[in-house]
């Protein structure tokens, strides 16, 4: 088994992260992993975006050109990863952040207004969990429940009193794309 | 100990630290920077030396100053500084004091860029400062292979009284995977019977590079090179991947030999009988096992993040003896599995006639597939 | 034939910290009276035993040879980052470099004034003779304006080839400089000023109390064409002048010191 997961927005959407969230689950799980983000001379407000891949065994490339999963926060990264994923893949898409419906049909897309339920739960930084939470339906090697675990293990201790939200905004986002997926 | 989630800077730094690091010179430059970064942080709390240098030319020979007095010492840099540091290493290994140095490789020549790249072999096997010398050259391709080969290095360093470089490169500086750190090695200042500390009783001794008679200066460069027959024939190291039955062998070191590994698992898949050899010391290179397999295989491919830099040692291993074929993405470009992919069916369904230039060939391959080669 | 007798009263000998190792200087440099000087001192304060110098590239390359105590080689204009690299592993070692005015003031330069910004607790000897000695003479960074070398055959001429450094005026301005000065060795009243100054300058680092640099204006009859008679009066008439002698920068700390 080996999974590819495409995360990518602005620099300040939690990009980094939130796959840095889900490294810490697959490794606590027992498995096989890598994270890798694009580094650029920029500091601060570019795009951004990481690679991570989950296996059972030795990982190669921790790059692929074409994941099966994907998660988008923002429409240029709609726009670039859109046409990568692979057929039968899935992609999370922020829907607070574009302006257009899908263009392919061949994979399911997962519109799921992150910002706005984000700040519903009470802070607009939780929406890169609520999009965590969205692509889990999607990423059979990990439960809600490892996810939940690494964050309460690795969050950094001058958030932990963000970790009830950050389990809310996980579970808010599992359920708005667990409703999608079942219309699919 | 339990394996913990670690960026490829950090754990190179935390490595050293834990093998008993006294001191660290270094200057930033991406994308090796969390090294120092790191240093900066834990070499103080530790009680240890942390100094940031004026420069890269500063900082080695900070490291040449403490590596006289028989400490444990590193510094760590990316391309760029790495040439400055040359003049440095050359003094260094004429002096034979054992030095251990990282460099992340970033894209070149020149400024060039921060990305992933390879273009630093030939620099780090064969060329650098000016004199004759060898130095150990050793390629991680992983988190975890980064930290076990710092710890061997420094062993190595003082084993042999030589330089021992690790060649990584941005991607595994910036990578995160989870590796086990070794246990925290007591710190102490070793007794060596060549180190420079005051002399205290006994005869004075002088640390130098120079012999002025040329006589003299022959008799080191033999010196150097009797200790190099013994690192050759005692400190070879390199993995292999599906080899026993294979027919057609990758070769790639680094980043691009854990990208060719995904490859060969896709043609594994499809049925073709490919293996991967990864050679892990670049120098010494892994010759006869590569003279080896060229005894009973029927084909190379030769992957690298360069224009074709240790394809040269490849082919000095396998002699003409069986068809060879490059494929490479340098500038800090890194090569997606489906590359290679596509480069071990051509080497399977069609193999170069022995004696072929395979670089000349990739790069009329290259030219052919436009100015973006394959792909932005 | 005459018999050698023990001398009765011995009023000058070889100090401690030379090596019997004759030294390879041209008649008349002054580069063998640092050497005794910084000797003397090393021995006066007995830290030979932990003393570490650091030799340049320059004519005091074989400055290893001449010092009764451990020392290593730097490259051209390095000293002064290898005795950080020294000092800061050994603390408690006397760490010293020796550099000529090429190897300190020019190739060197970052390395001097990041040692000295930093307050590296060495001592550095830097004997200003306002040529390149051991290449055969070149332009340095201190020969002076409209100075003759092989390489400004016509003189030094400032306005394509700018204008002399004075380093310790420069190193003074450090806020890590314990102890910067000036001295000469062109007649023996300044040599005792000089000796005095080394002393101080060791006195500082032991104390831990920064960075201390010597500038001993040196003679270079060979190179600059003339008698060492000669060269001794340059060094009074030319080069003082625009080197003047002095304190530069002496932190309170190190003005307390009495030796």
């Amino acid at each position: 088994m080996q999974r590819e997961i495409v995360i990518a927005g602005f620099g300040g959407q939690g990009v980094l992260f939130a796959g840095q969230v889900l490294a810490y689950a697959a490794m606590d799980a027992g498995k096989e992993v890598t994270w890798i983000p694009s580094y650029g001379p920029e500091m601060r407000g570019g795009t951004a975006n990481c690679t991570v891949i989950i296996a059972d065994e030795e990982i190669g490339s921790p790059l692929v050109k074409h994941p099966p999963l994907a998660i988008v926060l923002n429409l240029p990264s709609f726009d670039r990863y859109e046409p990568l994923i692979q057929r039968g893949g899935a992609l999370i898409v922020n829907q607070s952040m574009v302006d257009r419906g899908p263009k392919r049909t061949d994979i399911t897309e997962v519109f799921i207004p992150c910002n706005e339920i984000a700040e519903a739960i009470g802070d607009r930084r939780l929406l890169n969990m609520v999009a965590v939470g969205a692509l889990l339906p999607f990423l059979p090697e990990l439960t809600l429940q490892d996810v939940e675990k690494a964050l309460e293990a690795h969050l950094p201790a001058r958030h932990r009193e963000l970790l009830p939200l950050n389990f809310q905004a996980l579970r808010r986002g599992y359920e708005v794309a667990e409703g999608q997926r079942s219309r699919v | 100990m339990a394996r913990e989630l670690w960026k490829g800077n950090e754990a190179i730094a935390e490595a050293a630290i834990r093998a008993g690091l006294q001191a660290y010179f270094g200057y930033p430059i991406t994308p090796q920077t969390e090294v120092l970064e790191w240093m900066a942080r834990r070499m103080p709390e530790l009680g240890r030396v942390f100094v940031q240098a004026e420069s890269e030319v500063a900082a080695i020979n900070m490291v040449y100053g403490a590596a006289c007095t028989g400490a444990r010492v590193m510094t760590t840099s990316s391309s760029p500084g790495i040439s400055l540091m040359m003049e440095g290493l050359s003094y260094i290994a004429g002096t034979e004091v054992p030095v251990v140095l990282v460099n992340v490789m970033r894209g070149g020549p020149g400024l060039g860029n921060i990305a992933p790249s390879q273009g630093d072999y030939q620099q780090a096997v064969r060329g650098g400062g000016h004199g004759d010398y060898p130095r150990i050259v050793l390629a991680p391709s992983s988190v975890q292979e980064a930290i076990d080969l710092v710890t061997l290095s420094f062993d190595l360093a003082e084993k042999y009284r030589t330089i021992v470089m690790i060649i990584a490169d941005g991607s595994i500086g910036q990578m995160m995977e989870p590796a086990e750190m070794p246990p925290m090695q007591p710190l102490y200042h070793r007794q060596w019977d060549w180190a420079v500390t005051g002399k205290m009783g006994r005869e004075r001794r002088v640390l130098s590079s120079i012999y002025l008679d040329p006589y003299q200066e022959e008799q080191t460069n033999l010196r150097l090179f009797r200790r190099w027959q013994e690192i050759q024939a005692n400190e070879v190291r390199s993995r292999a991947y599906y080899l026993e039955d294979a027919e057609f062998v990758v070769i790639g070191f680094g980043t691009a030999g854990r990208v060719a590994l995904s490859a060969v698992r896709a043609a594994r898949q499809e049925g073709l009988k490919v293996g991967l050899l990864r050679p892990i010391s670049l120098s010494p290179f892994p010759h006869q096992v590569v003279a080896e397999l060229a005894q009973r295989v029927s084909g190379f491919l030769v992957v690298e993040m360069n224009t074709g830099q240790m394809l040269e040692d490849v082919e000095l291993a396998n002699a003409g003896r069986v068809p060879l074929r490059f494929y490479g993405r340098p500038g800090g470009v890194v090569p997606f599995p489906d590359e290679i992919l596509h480069e071990i069916h051509a080497l399977v369904e069609a193999p170069p006639t022995p004696g072929e230039d395979a670089r000349l060939a990739w790069l009329e391959r290259m030219t052919r597939l436009g100015g973006d080669g394959w792909q932005r | 034939m005459a018999t050698l007798t023990a001398p009765a009263n011995i009023v000058f000998t070889r100090p401690e910290g030379l090596t019997e190792f004759p030294t390879h200087y041209c008649p008349g440099c002054t580069h063998g009276i640092a050497h005794r000087l910084i000797a003397e001192v090393l021995e006066e304060m007995n830290v030979l035993d932990r003393a570490i110098g650091v030799a340049p590239v320059g004519c005091a390359v074989f400055a290893y040879n001449y010092f009764d105590c451990d020392f290593v080689e730097a490259a051209h204009g390095r000293a002064p980052a290898m005795a950080t690299g020294i000092k800061r592993v050994l603390p408690d070692r006397v760490v010293f470099t020796y550099q000529g005015d090429g190897d300190l003031a020019s190739i060197g330069m970052a390395e001097i004034v990041h040692a000295a910004a930093r307050g590296e607790n060495i001592t550095v000897i830097f004997i200003n003779n306002a040529n390149y000695g051991m290449t055969g003479g070149q332009m340095a960074p201190t020969t002076l304006p409209g100075m003759k070398t092989t390489s400004s055959p016509s003189g030094r001429d400032v306005e394509t080839q700018g204008y002399p450094i004075r380093m310790a005026e420069m190193l003074a301005t450090l806020e890590g400089a314990g102890y910067v000065v000036r001295r000469s060795l062109h007649d023996p009243k300044n040599i005792r000023l000089a000796r005095k100054a080394i002393r101080l300058a060791f006195e500082t680092q032991v104390r831990g109390l920064g960075f201390s640099m010597v500038e001993l204006l040196s003679t270079c009859p060979t190179n600059w064409g003339l008698s060492p008679v000669e060269a001794l009066r340059f060094v009074e008439e030319r080069m003082v002048p625009y080197f003047p002698l002095g304190d530069y920068r002496v932190s309170p700390a190190v003005a307390q010191i009495r030796v």
